[in-house]
């Protein structure tokens, strides 16, 4: 493929049109996330080439781009899962490339990610998946956490699923339980890998406004990583499209579908 | 004068492979293999050394450790059970014939009970359960691995080689030596019962001509070295299941490999710390 032209850069202080709201899940006032010339290859394939990007607190930003442009790994660099080649990584103000094992595992506990596939353990209900994070890191009795995951599962419309195995509930309906999973700890910060992918329209619109919903309810900063550009118009305050390792543009869906870029409209009107 | 000058051309072709190039080639299909082995090593160590760490950290995962106890050990025990009374029988009935032939028939109890509790009970058990525990270890930890759960438990904050390695790995290290004593008992038995098929003696009597000469380090040191087969297990296991890759072929090669691995150490394990206890133990 030829290189775009004319890639126009919209910063993010030209598009926030609403500013959202503080997030309640951290007590941080700066940026939520912060990339700065972080790169990563896997052997000889270069993933992410210097990529620079700010989430801000209690904005929900999302990532698009095509298949194998990094942006999994780039969620999974901001969690710690893996190591960047090299670059900075603030989260809430703390890098976080050189810590230690136990001090990542202090940052992961302010964030919640949501798998592609929903990742629910598969031998536990879905009560323990829920009760997993809040068995290790809270001192909740068994009543207070029994308490706090039917109002999590009450929050994703799934309190009929408590007592059930991830086999034995839908795609659509593990998204939910791995959503409430992930906003177990009342994380600052929410990472959401394909959050619709594999799902009907009808079950992505529902996943769509709970996301929002949630959003409305926690105030969290959100990176959204999805190829559905409908999803990404209705829960996005800020877009970013991926292309060749770096942010090709970021903006508004609006400034996104204006572009005179050859790569950005093909992108954008794949699905219009 | 050039010096192929008396070679006929015919013979200096360009498609037979000049001696130093096939020595090369010769020598990367060696090292290859021997190359690949010792990454494996290395990475084992790695990993090893990991759960090493992980295990001296609180919390201590004792409701995992109790779950993984009763997977490996309880689950386990209906095989190991059969396996060591089909061994018993075997070879009672096989060792009947030699003895008698020797007019050494009264040694059948002390040779049955010997052979059990020395070698046959521990190596059965250990490869009954490297085929069980390792397998499912391999596949249930590859499956997670490629659904993304070992992610999951590290993305919130848990340390999987603690909480999946370290407990699985703790289970089988406790649980074998205590599975081998039913492979043990289940093969006396059933080693009597073959035997009193044939000519009727009492257990009682069989069990007394069996342990007559046998003391306390018969048992212990035997039995305690299927705690290192338990450790290979575990530890390959869980080394396999953990770096699985590529989907759900991945998961199958992965249950494979652990297995293979999982026995090819137990037996070598085997013959090591047989030398040793001889040493030791004499």
């Amino acid at each position: 493929m030829t290189l775009p032209e004319q890639a126009v850069l919209v910063g993010p202080e030209e598009t926030a049109a609403v500013s959202p709201p503080e997030s309640s899940g951290g007590e941080h006032e700066g940026p939520a996330v912060v990339l700065r010339g972080l790169h990563k290859s896997f052997g000889s394939q270069i993933v992410l080439d210097g990529i620079n990007l700010t989430v801000k607190s209690g904005e929900t930003l999302a990532m698009l781009g095509r298949s194998g442009t990094g942006k999994s790994v780039l969620l999974k660099l901001i969690i710690g899962l893996q190591k960047p080649d090299s670059g900075s990584i603030l989260v809430q103000g703390q890098e976080i490339t050189s810590l230690d094992l136990q001090a990542m595992n202090e940052i992961r506990k302010k964030m919640g990610f949501l798998f592609q596939g929903a990742a629910l353990y598969d031998s536990l209900t879905v009560e323990q998946n829920i009760a997993f994070p809040l068995k290790r890191h809270t001192k909740m009795t068994k009543s207070e956490r029994r308490d706090r995951v039917k109002e999590l599962l009450a929050s994703v419309g799934m309190e009929s699923a408590l007592k059930k195995m991830p086999s034995d509930i839908s795609g659509g309906m593990q998204k939910r339980v791995g959503l409430a999973r992930a906003l177990a700890l009342k994380p600052g910060i929410l990472l959401l890998d394909e959050p619709t992918a594999g799902l009907d329209p009808i079950t992505s619109a529902e996943i769509d406004e709970l996301i929002l919903k949630l959003q409305e309810e926690h105030h969290m900063a959100s990176v959204v990583v999805t190829h559905d550009l409908q999803s990404a118009k209705t829960i996005a305050d800020r877009i970013a499209l991926l292309y060749e390792g770096n942010v090709l543009i970021e903006g508004s869906f609006q400034d996104l579908e204006k572009s005179n870029n050859r790569f950005v409209s093909a992108f954008m009107q794949r699905d219009s | 004068m050039s010096h192929n000058a008396s070679i006929p051309h015919r013979l200096i072709s360009q498609d037979v492979p000049q001696v130093p190039s096939l020595m090369r080639a010769t020598l990367t299909s060696l090292w290859s293999p021997f190359n690949g082995f010792l990454e494996w090593f290395g990475e084992l160590g790695i990993f090893a050394w990991q759960v090493m760490r992980a295990a001296v950290r609180r919390p201590f995962e004792g409701r995992e450790l109790m779950r993984q106890l009763d997977e490996i050990g309880s689950k386990s025990l209906p095989l190991v059970a059969l396996a060591g009374a089909a061994i018993g029988a075997v070879l009672s009935l096989q060792s009947r014939s030699s003895l008698v032939h020797f007019g050494a028939k009264s040694m059948l109890p002390a040779a049955l009970v010997f052979s059990i509790i020395h070698e046959t009970g521990p190596i059965v058990t250990g490869l009954v359960v490297s085929g069980r525990v390792g397998a499912g270890i391999g596949a249930e930890l590859g499956s997670m691995k490629v659904t993304e759960q070992i992610d999951a438990i590290e993305a919130s904050g848990v340390n999987p080689y603690k909480y999946l390695a370290f407990t699985r790995i703790v289970a089988c290290i406790v649980m074998l030596p205590l599975l081998t004593l039913a492979a043990d008992f289940f093969g006396v038995l059933f080693g009597w019962l073959a035997d009193t098929l044939v000519d009727p003696i009492s257990f009682t009597k069989f069990i007394h001509r069996g342990f007559a000469g046998t003391t306390f380090s018969d048992f212990l040191a035997p039995t305690c070295r299927t705690a290192i087969f338990g450790l290979i297990i575990g530890m390959i296991g869980c080394f396999q299941g953990m770096r699985t890759q590529g989907g759900t072929a991945g998961v199958g090669i992965s249950a494979t490999s652990s297995v293979v691995m999982s026995s090819l150490f137990v037996i070598l394990a085997d013959v090591v710390l047989v030398k040793l206890i001889l040493v030791f133990f004499p």
